[in-house]
């Protein structure tokens, strides 16, 4: 045997590389997403290789710098037509480019861009060996009260690792409401939980308090993920494809059938189990019951910006992933989710509203509020109606800023240990400083949904598509947990305006220009959704449709 | 051998791992459950991909290990900062919070 026959055994030509195509990439649909991540490095570098006093201003400047200009970017696609006719599955189907995606996507944006004005704040709390500092701990890694802590403290060390880490957040949160295959909508499930599991860890006072709810946030939320990953397992097992339009093809029975498909799809246990695990991890990260047990301790031990900006952002883009899902990939399930959906909403509403009643806590109060509201929200989901769309477009617009103008108000009433948020140390607030009790007093009625706020305009606009959707059980167990839920927003209105301050009571803390602007831009989004809906709504109901 | 085994095998050690999580009190349990989980998914991903007779389930199968190695990164961080406040990693201890 000659040596080329001896060769030939075990090698072989190579195929001609021109077979395998490369996959194609639209890096203009995707700016917004790589602007912020691209931002987010170039922060993680800052912190690696800029002395420690200038790193505070190079962290913001590159943040807003970033959000800023990928918000630009998320209005420049839409002016060129990608939210309307252009809309399409971009980057070999793993994003999709539409209205509800780009809707989203602003919103998250700014919202992120707001919570780095609250993230920034350095005059609230009282200065540590004559230097300023933020809300968020010396150094995460020191032991609490130890002597490492001591000495960072001392040092003037502060965490500024928190701006990479928001925007990493906000990146993941981009793509998760525009994740158009499932292995997509896990990955930036994880990229954007994993910087906000540390972000909570991260208080500068009460420490034991911040690492707990980190921990518990942790656990629970990993938890849930390994189910969604299951329920990914389960319906890839039952489509033979990850991708949203390839599972919608086959649940409605147009697919090509191939004989392995024929002996996946007669098991429907496969179909109706992995729904109703994606659906579970989903309905964890809204705060919907009965997954909701990890909101209140979380919402109360997290750094109170980090709390506003996970009460906003994540509801915004989970609420994105999940109408995706439901209204591209199980539209012909619909019979099968919308009871239980029914079951969630109503439970949610109601547990949100009553438990509530009970709170003693501002944070703990205002998390359960947002259970409530999560529940309002996915009556305007189950509407399975284009009017569902918009509707909860602009609901989540809408409560995004209140949640965030709401908890940035929290972080300036203090006492000597931190914020002071039990709230009997909230009597009497109103006489002592009538601004920030009147600012905290709108947001209130926001949530409470009293006309001429903006949260009046969205609980309308998403109990009547409600309605017309035929789920009018849901908006008549919407409108009497609404009215359970203003007993207690007015009456921490009437603590604040109509009790005595008690001699010991907290102090309002005047903010610095962060702050202020945080709160004025929460107060005008309020107050303008509400007094004139009619442009954003329009907006919202021109962005409302899917691309499949 | 019948690759429907596997599955069954992948749906034993997801409940293993989710029970583990709902009963042990270790947070470092815990997290190793959750991780038991991930690597149930990974079987069942890349059975499922050999049924199928594509590769979409082994590709994913890759991409959970590195979202597990991330997690790993997060928690260990996480768990370890409140071992050494507290000298406990007890899940019950964590009990600060409460209605």
């Amino acid at each position: 045997m000659s040596g080329t026959a001896v060769h030939s055994l075990w090698t072989m030509a190579a195929p001609a590389a021109d077979k395998i195509p490369a996959p194609k990439i639209e890096y203009t649909q995707l700016s917004p997403v790589l602007i912020v991540f691209g931002a987010a490095v170039v922060g993680i570098l800052v912190e690696a290789f800029l002395p420690r006093k200038s790193r505070y201003l190079g962290q913001i400047a590159v943040s807003v710098i970033g959000l800023a200009a990928a918000f630009a970017a998320v209005v420049a696609l839409a002016a060129r037509g990608y939210g309307t006719t252009k809309a399409h599955v971009a980057a070999m189907g793993a994003v999709a480019v539409d209205g509800p995606a780009l809707f989203l996507q602003g919103t998250i944006l700014l919202v992120g861009l707001v919570a780095v004005f609250t993230f920034a704040e350095r005059r609230l709390d009282p200065k540590a060996h004559g230097r300023k500092v933020d809300s968020f701990a010396a150094q995460g890694s020191a032991v609490p009260g130890g002597d490492a802590e001591k000495a960072a403290v001392k040092a003037g060390f502060t965490t500024t690792e928190v701006f990479p880490l928001l925007l990493f957040a906000v990146g993941g949160m981009l793509i998760f409401p525009a994740a158009s295959d499932l292995l997509t909508l896990f990955v930036a499930l994880e990229v954007f939980s994993l910087p906000l599991y540390l972000l909570c860890a991260l208080a500068r006072r009460r420490r034991f308090m911040s690492q707990e709810a980190a921990m518990k946030y942790f656990l629970l939320g990993a938890f849930s993920s390994a189910f969604l990953l299951f329920g990914i397992a389960l319906l890839y097992g039952y489509a033979g494809t990850v991708s949203y339009s390839g599972i919608a093809a086959v649940v409605d029975g147009t697919a090509k059938m191939t004989p392995a498909l024929a002996a996946t799809t007669g098991n429907d246990a496969l179909l109706l189990i992995g729904t109703a695990m994606v659906a579970m991890g989903l309905l964890f990260k809204v705060g919907a019951v009965p997954f909701h047990m990890w909101t209140p301790d979380v919402y109360q031990g997290a750094p109170t910006p980090v709390t506003g900006f996970m009460a906003a952002a994540t509801k915004v883009a989970a609420f994105g992933a999940l109408l995706r899902l439901l209204y591209v990939v199980l539209p012909g399930m619909r019979w099968d989710w919308r009871p239980v959906m029914w079951g969630v909403a109503i439970l949610t509403m109601l547990v949100g509203a009553i438990v509530a009643v009970t709170q003693t806590d501002v944070k703990r109060l205002l998390a359960y509020s947002s259970i409530a509201h999560a529940g309002f929200i996915l009556a305007g989901v189950i509407a399975t109606t284009p009017d569902g769309v918009s509707s909860v477009l602009f609901y989540l617009a809408a409560y995004s800023f209140v949640t965030l103008g709401a908890f940035a108000v929290v972080t300036l009433v203090r006492d000597a240990g931190g914020e002071a948020t039990h709230l009997s140390h909230w009597a009497g607030l109103g006489r002592r400083s009538p601004l920030v009790a009147a600012v905290f007093a709108v947001f209130l009625l926001a949530f409470a949904g009293i006309p001429l706020t903006s949260g009046f305009a969205g609980k309308f606009a998403v109990f009547k598509a409600a309605a017309q959707g035929g789920a009018m059980p849901l908006v008549i167990v919407g409108v009497l947990s609404s009215a359970i839920a203003a007993f207690f927003y007015i009456r921490v209105i009437v603590l604040m305006f109509f009790s005595e301050p008690k001699p010991d009571g907290p102090t309002v803390a005047v903010p610095s220009a962060w702050t202020s602007t945080a709160i004025g831009i929460g107060v005008a989004v309020t107050l303008a959704l509400g007094v004139m809906p009619q442009y954003f709504l329009d907006l919202a109901d021109k962005a409302g449709v899917f691309v499949r | 051998m019948n690759p429907v085994n596997y599955l069954y095998l992948a749906a034993l050690l997801f409940t293993i791992g989710a029970a583990g999580v709902l009963i042990r009190r270790n947070a470092i349990i815990v997290f190793m459950c959750v991780e038991l989980m991930l690597n149930a998914c990974n079987l069942a991903f890349v059975t499922f991909s050999r049924m199928h007779g594509n590769l979409d389930g082994q590709i994913i199968a890759f991409f959970t290990m590195v979202v597990a190695a991330a997690e790993v990164v997060v928690g260990l961080a996480i768990i370890v900062t409140m071992f050494r406040s507290r000298h406990s990693a007890s899940v019950d201890d964590a009990n600060l919070m409460k209605l």
